[in-house]
C-alpha cells in the first residue's frame, strides 16, 4: 500500500477543512486534504449556497405570481408565470459546481494536495483513504491531524430518511415541487426551505414541538417572520410532535396527547444536525467528547496531542464561518503562530422571509450574563429605504452595557438585513460604544440608517421616531 | 493609667552600649506581656527584648542602628495601673536617651529619596512622638529617620508599576480590544487581561500594547535591548548591626596589626584517603568528617610546640596572654555576614567531637541563636571558604588574637615524587600572623609543623 507523508492532514474539505488547507499552503505547511465527495462540504454542496439559490429562485417566482394575480401595488402585471424546477435546480447546481471547482483551484494554487476518497483514522498520525469508487487505498502519515468531518442532518428513528421522508439535502434536489409538504422542525433550516417551497407553490405545514417557531430567537425578533408565514399561507402546528408515517400521512400528537394526521407528498425532517463522529474510525482515538461533539480547547486541540478538530464536529454553533475561522487559526498555530479562537461574537443569519440576523447578546442573554444592559430598537417602518423595497416589517435592535455604552449585541429582522451582519459583528469586535455608531455617518437611503438610529435611540435621541 | 519605662538591660561582660537592630512594635501598638519589642545587639550576640507588662507603646527610645547606653530608656508604654514611673515625673524628667526629633526631620528629607530607591520603607520611627531631646545626636549616620535597616522589601509607592496609570477593568470583565490588537498581543505573547486600556470604555489600543511591552522590558522582562541598557540606580544602605561590627573589627585589625602572611602547600593525598576511610568506617555512627576537624587537630598538636600562637595581645597595655587551651574560632558565613563561633577547648576533642561542635555552632550562628559566649573568647582562628577556597588568601587576624590559619582549595596537581611525576591532592594553607609578637621564622615553623601532621596523618592520632 502506498504511504504518503505530510505535515498536516485535514479530513474533510468543507469550509473549515479547505480554509485550513489554503492557509496552511500560504504559510508553507505541507498539507493534504482528504475528501470523499466534492470539496466545499455541506455548505457549498448541500447547505448554505444551494439553499440560498433555491430561496432566491422561489422569491423571484413568488413575485411573479403576485404580479400575475394583479395584487402588486407596484403596478406590475405578468401573465401566467411558471417555474421549471429542474432548470432551477440545474442553475443552482451550476453555482455549486463553480464554487466547489473554485475551492479545488484555490487549494491547488497553494500547493495543497487533495486526496479524493473516504478517510479512516487508524491512529492519531495515520489515516487510510479509500477512493469512493473503491480500489487501492492509500495510507497517509502526518504530524498533525485536523478533523473537519462536519455534521449530518438528525434522523428521527421512527421516521428514517427515504421515500417521502427527506432531509435538507433531499429538499435541495427535488425535480418537482411537491403538492403537499410537511416540514418537521421550525428551526431556521425548516423555515427557510418551508417558505421557499410555499413560494414555489407547495402547500406547506410546519410541525414544531416547541410553543413557537425559531425557539432559539426571542419572540420580538420572530414576530415579523410569523406574520410573513401567515401571509404566505404556511400552516403551523406548534406544540405538536410527529409520531411517524402511516402511508402518505404523517401521524401527529399534540401537547394534550390528541393524535391527528397530515397528508403529505414529501416530509422534510429538519430537526437539527449532529456531529459526524462515527463511521470513519474516529472512535479509535478515544477522544474526549462534549456531548455528541468532540471536545476542543480554545485552540481547537482535542484531548490527543497534535490532533485538532474544527467546525460542526466540535458542536454548536454549527456555522460555516465559525469553521472557517477555526480552520484558519489551526493552520496558523501549526505554522508556529500564537493564536486563540476568541471571537467577541459569531453572527448568525436566518434566510427566512424576512431575514433575521443576530450578533452578540440579546437583551435576555445579556441579563443572564450579569450585564446591566440597555436595549433599543428602530423599526424599518420609519426607514425610507425599507419602504422602497417593500420591507417595512422588522427592526434593528442594539444591546449595550449601561455603564460604558459598549455594544454587546445586535439583532435585526427585515428584508435584506443579512448584509448588516458584517457591520454588527465588526462594531462588537472593535469594542464600539453606542456613541461610535451614533456618530458614524450612515449612507442615505439605506437600511443601515436604522442601525445608526437604533444606537441613537439607545442614547435617548433618535431622530426619525 | 500609668507609664512603664523599659530600660536597656545590662547584657553583662562590662558592655556599656547596645545597638538597636530591630523594632517589632511602633508607637500606638498594643502589646501583651512577653511580646518581643525589640532586637538589640552587643558585640556579636543579638538579644530579644520582651515586654514585662501589657500596655500600649507610646514612644521608642531610639532608632534602628542607634547605640543606647545600658540603663537608657529603650521603650515607653502606657499601662493599666501605676506603671513604674509617675505621670508627673514622666513629664518632668528629661529622658536620658538619644532620640532627636529635629535632626531627624532635617536628615530625613534629602535621604528619603535615595532610601526609597533602595527599596526601604520609610520608618515610622521618624514620625513617632519621641521623648524630649536631651542631647544632640553624636553620630548623624545612625540617625533615626535615615534608618532603613537595609530592608529588602520593595516600596510600592516608590516605583509605580508601568501599567498602573489607567484603572484596570473590574474582575471578570473581559479585556476589550479590537481583533488587530488581539492578534498582535498573541504574536507578542502578551495576555491582554494584564494590559490596561486607555481607549473609551477601557478599550485596549495598539499604543496601550506598546506601553505594556515597553514597561515589561524595563521591568523584569528579558528583552534583548536590556543587556546593553544604561543603569542609573543608586542604592544607599546604612551599615548597621552586625555589618557595622564586622566593619569596625576589620578596620581595627588592619589598622593595628602588621599582618605577615605565609603560604605553604600541603600534600593532603594521604589525609583525604584517611578521611574517606574513616567516613566509610565510622561515618554512619559518628558522622561524616570534613577536612576542618582534622586540621583543627593538627593545629592543636602544633600549638604544643608553638604555644605563643594561642594568644590574645592587648596592644593598649602591651600585654600578651598565651593560653594553654586552644579555643579555636571558626569563621562562618551567615546571611548577615561573617561570624566567628568558637570551639572551646579544641585540645580536648577528637575529630568527631570537633566536627559535631562545628556543625552545632555554625547552625547557631546562621540562625542567629548563638550566645555571646559561643561567639567570643577564641585564641586562634581557622578560616575556610570550602570549595571557594581559591589558591591563596590573605586572612585578616581576628583581633586581639595573633594568628589565623586559612584553608585553600584542594586540587589534583602533578607533583615530582622520587623523580617521577605523580598526581597528588594539593592544598595551600594561607596563614596570617601579628608580626609585632610573632617572628617570621616562628610563623613558618608553626605552619610547617601543621603541614607535617597533615601530610603524615597517622601522627594526628599516634603520639
Amino acid at each position: 500500500m502506498e504511504t504518503i507523508n505530510t505535515t498536516l492532514l485535514i479530513i474533510g474539505a468543507g469550509p473549515g477543512g479547505y480554509i485550513a488547507g489554503i492557509r496552511a499552503g500560504q504559510l508553507g505547511v505541507d498539507a493534504i486534504v482528504v475528501e470523499g465527495a466534492q470539496p466545499g462540504g455541506t455548505c457549498l454542496n448541500i447547505g448554505c449556497i444551494p439553499s440560498k439559490a433555491l430561496i432566491h429562485a422561489a422569491d423571484e417566482y413568488s413575485k411573479a405570481v403576485t404580479y400575475a394575480a394583479q395584487e402588486s401595488p407596484l403596478g406590475i402585471t405578468v401573465d401566467s408565470p411558471r417555474i421549471d424546477l429542474a432548470r432551477t435546480i440545474a442553475w443552482k447546481d451550476g453555482i455549486v459546481k463553480r464554487l466547489t471547482g473554485g475551492v479545488g483551484a484555490l487549494l491547488k494554487k497553494q500547493g495543497v494536495r487533495v486526496v479524493h476518497g473516504w478517510a479512516r483514522v487508524l491512529d492519531g498520525k495515520t489515516v487510510e483513504v479509500t477512493p469512493p469508487a473503491g480500489g487501492e487505498p492509500v495510507r497517509i502519515r502526518c504530524e498533525h491531524l485536523l478533523l473537519a468531518s462536519g455534521s449530518h442532518p438528525v434522523e428521527l428513528p421512527f421516521m428514517p430518511f427515504g421515500g417521502p421522508v427527506i432531509s435538507s439535502t433531499g429538499a435541495l434536489s427535488q425535480d418537482s415541487v411537491p403538492r403537499r409538504l410537511v416540514v418537521v422542525g421550525a428551526g431556521y433550516i425548516g423555515l427557510e426551505l418551508g417558505i421557499a417551497y410555499r413560494k414555489l407553490g407547495a402547500q406547506v405545514t410546519v410541525v414544531e414541538a416547541a410553543e413557537r417557531i425559531l425557539p432559539a430567537y426571542d419572540a420580538d425578533l420572530v414576530k415579523p417572520v410569523a406574520n410573513s408565514l401567515a401571509r404566505l399561507g404556511v400552516e403551523l402546528r406548534l406544540a405538536t410532535q410527529v409520531a411517524g408515517m402511516e402511508g402518505e400521512r404523517v401521524k401527529l400528537r399534540d401537547a394534550s396527547g390528541v393524535e391527528g394526521y397530515l397528508e403529505a407528498d414529501k416530509v422534510l425532517v429538519a430537526v437539527g444536525r449532529t456531529p459526524a463522529t462515527t463511521g470513519w474510525g474516529l472512535e479509535n482515538l478515544m477522544l474526549d467528547m462534549a456531548g455528541r461533539a468532540l471536545k476542543v480547547d480554545a485552540q481547537c486541540r482535542t484531548s490527543m496531542r497534535n490532533v485538532w478538530a474544527i467546525g460542526d464536529l466540535t458542536g454548536e454553533p454549527m456555522l460555516a464561518h465559525r469553521a472557517m475561522a477555526q480552520g484558519e487559526m489551526v493552520a496558523e498555530i501549526i505554522a508556529g503562530k500564537r493564536r486563540e479562537f476568541a471571537p467577541a461574537a459569531i453572527p448568525a443569519v436566518c434566510y427566512t422571509d424576512p431575514e433575521i440576523v443576530v450578533a452578540g447578546l440579546s437583551p435576555s442573554e445579556a441579563a443572564a450574563a450579569g450585564i446591566d444592559a440597555i436595549a433599543a430598537s428602530f423599526p424599518f417602518s420609519a426607514n425610507g429605504r425599507a419602504m422602497t423595497i417593500e420591507g417595512t416589517d422588522g427592526f434593528v435592535r442594539v444591546v449595550a452595557r449601561k455603564d460604558n455604552h459598549v455594544i454587546v449585541g445586535w439583532q435585526a429582522v427585515g428584508v435584506g438585513v443579512s448584509e448588516l451582519a458584517g457591520g454588527f459583528t465588526q462594531s462588537i469586535e472593535l469594542g464600539a460604544q453606542l456613541e461610535d455608531v451614533a456618530r458614524t455617518i450612515h449612507a442615505h437611503p439605506t437600511l443601515g440608517e436604522a442601525v445608526q438610529e437604533a444606537a441613537l435611540r439607545a442614547l435617548g435621541h433618535a431622530l426619525h421616531i | 493609667m500609668g507609664i512603664h519605662v523599659i530600660k536597656m538591660p545590662d547584657l553583662g561582660e562590662g558592655i556599656a552600649e547596645v545597638e538597636v537592630v530591630a523594632w517589632h512594635v511602633q508607637p500606638g501598638d498594643t502589646v501583651k506581656e512577653d511580646q518581643v519589642l525589640a532586637d538589640v545587639m552587643t558585640d556579636k550576640a543579638t538579644v530579644e527584648i520582651p515586654s514585662p507588662v501589657a500596655g500600649t507603646i507610646t514612644s521608642l527610645g531610639g532608632a534602628i542602628g542607634q547605640s543606647l547606653a545600658v540603663g537608657a530608656e529603650l521603650i515607653r508604654l502606657e499601662v493599666e495601673g501605676a506603671g513604674n514611673l509617675s505621670a508627673a515625673k514622666a513629664r518632668q524628667e528629661p529622658v536620658q536617651s538619644a532620640a532627636p526629633t529635629a535632626p531627624a526631620e532635617e536628615v530625613a528629607e534629602p535621604q528619603l529619596e535615595a532610601l526609597a530607591h533602595a527599596g526601604a520603607p520609610p520608618q515610622a520611627v521618624a514620625a513617632a512622638p519621641a521623648p524630649s531631646v536631651s542631647k544632640p545626636v553624636s553620630n548623624p549616620a545612625s540617625n533615626p529617620a535615615s534608618n532603613p535597616a537595609s530592608s529588602r522589601a520593595t516600596n510600592p509607592a516608590a516605583r509605580p508599576a508601568p501599567q498602573g496609570a489607567a484603572p484596570m477593568r473590574a474582575e471578570g470583565d473581559k479585556p476589550l480590544a479590537p481583533p488587530a490588537v488581539r492578534q498582535r498581543a498573541w504574536d507578542l505573547g502578551v495576555e491582554l487581561q494584564f494590559v490596561s486600556g486607555s481607549g473609551p470604555a477601557g478599550r485596549i489600543t495598539h499604543a496601550d500594547l506598546d506601553a505594556h511591552v515597553e514597561g515589561r522590558r524595563n521591568g523584569a522582562g528579558g528583552g534583548s535591548d536590556e543587556r546593553y541598557a544604561e543603569q542609573h540606580g543608586e542604592h544607599a544602605t546604612q551599615v548597621i548591626g552586625l555589618r557595622r561590627k564586622i566593619a569596625e573589627k576589620m578596620q581595627e585589625a588592619k589598622r593595628n596589626i602588621p599582618h605577615f602572611t605565609y603560604v605553604e602547600e600541603v600534600d593532603v593525598t594521604e589525609l583525604e584517603a584517611l578521611r574517606i576511610q574513616l567516613n566509610a568506617r565510622y561515618g554512619a555512627e559518628r558522622g561524616k568528617l570534613t577536612l576542618l576537624p582534622l586540621l583543627m587537630r593538627a593545629v592543636v598538636l602544633a600549638l604544643r610546640s608553638y604555644p605563643m600562637m594561642s594568644a590574645r595581645y592587648d596592644d593598649e597595655h602591651n600585654l600578651l596572654t598565651t593560653y594553654d587551651a586552644a579555643h579555636i574560632g571558626i569563621a562562618a558565613q551567615t546571611d548577615n555576614g561573617l561570624m566567628v563561633p568558637v570551639v572551646r577547648h579544641a585540645e580536648s576533642r577528637d575529630p568527631w567531637s570537633s566536627a559535631a561542635e562545628i556543625a552545632r555552632l555554625a547552625e547557631a550562628a546562621r540562625s542567629g541563636r548563638a550566645s555571646r559566649d559561643e561567639l567570643t573568647g577564641s585564641t586562634i582562628t581557622i578560616t575556610s571558604l570550602g570549595a571557594l577556597g581559591g589558591i591563596v588568601t590573605t586572612p585578616v587576624i581576628n583581633r586581639p588574637e595573633v594568628a589565623i590559619v586559612g584553608v585553600n582549595r584542594i586540587v589534583d596537581r602533578p607533583v615530582i615524587r622520587d623523580g617521577a611525576m605523580v598526581a597528588r591532592k594539593m592544598m595551600n594553607l594561607s596563614s596570617s600572623f601579628d608580626h609585632r609578637v610573632i617572628d617570621g621564622m616562628v610563623a613558618a615553623q608553626f605552619v610547617q609543623a601543621i603541614r607535617g601532621y597533615l601530610e603524615f596523618p597517622a601522627t594526628l592520632f599516634v603520639e
